[in-house]
């Protein structure tokens, strides 16, 4: 089988466990096609030596029973893996091996899956492309010198890339749905608690959420089904009855009331967005749903409200990175001179930038005029979604204002990056369950997705919603490989 | 409002990242045209609305303190940028 890289997760699984396949004959083959995919950049550390071993372990022994039975898997730098150098795509984390496993990436080797490497992103999550990582821009796989969204950019990459059957990234603002819409797969970001939060670097505590991002709607809601899991380790973790998202799903979505938020409408949206929107729509009842037009009205207050206090959250969390511990240290004359020399050599600009934003609203004088504004504010974000959730029963929206854009082309301008994530940040706001499914493409080719907003908890609606809409939408990514030499 | 260089030296020094005069002055241009974008929200009266402090809607948990990781003092130190067996090693602090 010459095409196993171009297999669906659920495909490989099944000529695994049919004897078909083996561990080693996939593991194989991801590691020949990231070989031949440095041009990509979508990899910070490989592992494709020991993947390879464990494939074989796994091939004399194999546990035939598990979700993931010797399914090579890269994941996102920013989950912590035991004895495997994590950098969170910065210079301050250069060197940093961790003694612990994060929970998530836990859950996916203990049903059977092998650790093919450590994926780029944005510099601690920071950035909706890619371009701040200490390690390089990624590129997209759609078009040379095309972003692949961010900050899950080298994930985005790698699955659509064909270097990984599937993957995780993390979401604070957009950072899985964003980048899944630019290259053309599917991307969940959970309700917020539904993932462990143990061992993921810390960006925004209250808003951070692990997820899948997969080739097709099946994949994701098997690892959802496998990363999603109650952690006492996690304080946040939270206790629900999680469902057998795979076996569960079903295109049966009739009846299902969706609504249509008037004020996802903004102001100098191309037309490209607002035609696919339509379709989103004309797809959605083809399925026999209903659509309700609702509003969401502190909606273009969700930009601002994330900017205060992702950036607080930030600067707290980001706070331990003062060169004693572990990481990089710069040289000082003094321990403050060490700590502020480490930090402005260790951080990039983006960071720094978002430290300080944090440091600011949180300083004397500033607090309640800034960061318990974006609180109150916040709360006025998640009763819309309340408001609106009496009345339907998922929302759709376009995932992004835009296709992929060009790498360099945003760098100079903070705001106009900010503005990429306009349609996803208030879902974390709220806390709320989000899928972006590939559904189209602009006059350039360049993929455009459809977001799913669900109730807390409600993984499996959304997922059906999108399960349903995929066979109509029928999407083909077209990715001609254009790396490979 | 506009946060002069003055601010911006204050919030390197809260933040403990050093920054000299020309990095000061693009920081000064990001952080206002960010902070004209954030300004947005006084169009809002919110003062009879409860902040919201986290979405999660539990309480926090108690659980016995014990020691759960064994041995692994020596792997923690080996992450320590400089190389030391037992201590974590800073600039001297006392004259």
């Amino acid at each position: 089988m010459s095409d196993i890289t171009k297999q669906s997760l659920t495909e490989l699984v099944k000529n695994i466990k049919s004897k078909k396949l083996s561990s080693t004959d996939v593991t194989k083959a991801f590691i020949e096609r990231s070989e031949k995919s440095k041009e990509l950049n979508a990899y910070i550390t490989e592992d494709f030596k020991s993947a390879l071993n464990k494939a074989k372990k796994f091939d004399q022994k194999p546990n035939l029973d598990l979700k993931l039975p010797g399914i090579p898997m890269a994941v996102k730098d920013l989950f912590c893996t035991k004895n495997i150098k994590t950098t969170a795509g910065s210079k301050i984390l250069n060197n940093f091996v961790p003694t612990y496993e994060s929970t998530v990436t836990e859950n996916i080797w203990n049903e059977g899956a092998i650790l093919l490497g450590k994926l780029n992103c944005d510099e601690f999550a920071m950035g909706s492309s890619n371009e701040t990582s200490f390690f390089g821009n990624v590129q997209n796989p759609i078009d040379k010198n095309l972003v692949p969204g961010g900050s899950s950019g080298g994930s985005a990459s790698a699955v659509a890339g064909q270097l990984t059957p599937i993957t995780i990234g993390t979401d604070t603002g957009g950072s899985i749905r964003q980048p899944a819409s630019f290259t053309g797969i599917v991307g969940l970001k959970p309700t917020y608690g539904s993932c462990s939060r143990y061992g993921i670097v810390a960006f925004a505590s209250s808003l951070d959420q692990a997820g899948p991002m997969a080739q097709n709607v099946k994949d994701c809601a098997l690892l959802q089904e496998v990363i999603s899991s109650y952690d006492p380790k996690d304080s946040t973790s939270i206790d629900f009855k999680r469902n057998q998202y795979s076996k569960e799903l079903t295109n049966n979505i009739k009846g299902k009331k969706i609504g249509i938020p008037k004020e996802y409408r903004v102001d100098g949206m191309p037309k490209e967005i607002e035609d696919l929107w339509q379709k989103g729509i004309q797809y959605v009842k083809d399925c026999g749903a209903e659509t309700v037009d609702i509003s969401l009205p502190h909606t273009s207050y969700a930009l601002p409200t994330y900017y205060i206090v992702a950036p607080a959250e930030a600067s707290s969390n980001l706070a331990r990175y003062d060169g004693v511990k572990y990481g990089f240290r710069a040289k000082g004359e003094n321990l403050i001179d060490m700590y502020e020399k480490t930090r402005s050599e260790g951080f990039g600009a983006e960071v720094q930038r978002r430290i300080m934003i944090g440091t600011y609203v949180l300083s004397s004088g500033y607090y309640d005029a800034y960061y318990l504004k974006a609180q109150k504010v916040r709360k006025l974000i998640k009763n819309d979604f309340d408001d609106a959730y009496k009345k339907v029963d998922a929302i759709l929206t376009p995932s992004t204002p835009s296709s992929a854009f060009k790498i360099g082309e945003k760098t100079d301008d903070p705001v106009s990056m900010y503005l990429n994530d306009i349609f996803t940040v208030p879902v974390n706001l709220a806390g709320l369950p989000g899928i972006s499914i590939p559904a189209g493409h602009d006059s350039n080719g360049y993929p455009l997705g459809l977001q799913i907003i669900g109730k807390a908890f409600d993984e499996q609606n959304i997922l059906n919603i999108a399960f349903a809409m995929e066979e109509k939408i029928n999407f083909k990514n077209k990715i001609t490989d254009w790396w490979i030499k | 409002m506009s946060i002069d260089l003055k601010t911006i030296k204050h919030i390197s020094k809260l933040s403990r990242i050093s920054v000299d005069e020309k990095r000061a002055q693009k920081l000064a241009g990001d952080l206002n045209s960010i902070f004209d974008f954030i300004e947005k929200l006084n169009e809002l009266k919110t003062d009879n609305v409860k902040p919201l402090t986290s979405v999660a809607v539990t309480t926090l948990r108690l659980r016995p303190d014990e020691v759960k990781s064994k041995n692994i003092r020596e792997q923690i130190v080996k992450n320590s940028p400089q190389d030391n067996e037992d201590y974590f090693v800073v600039p001297k602090v006392i004259e």
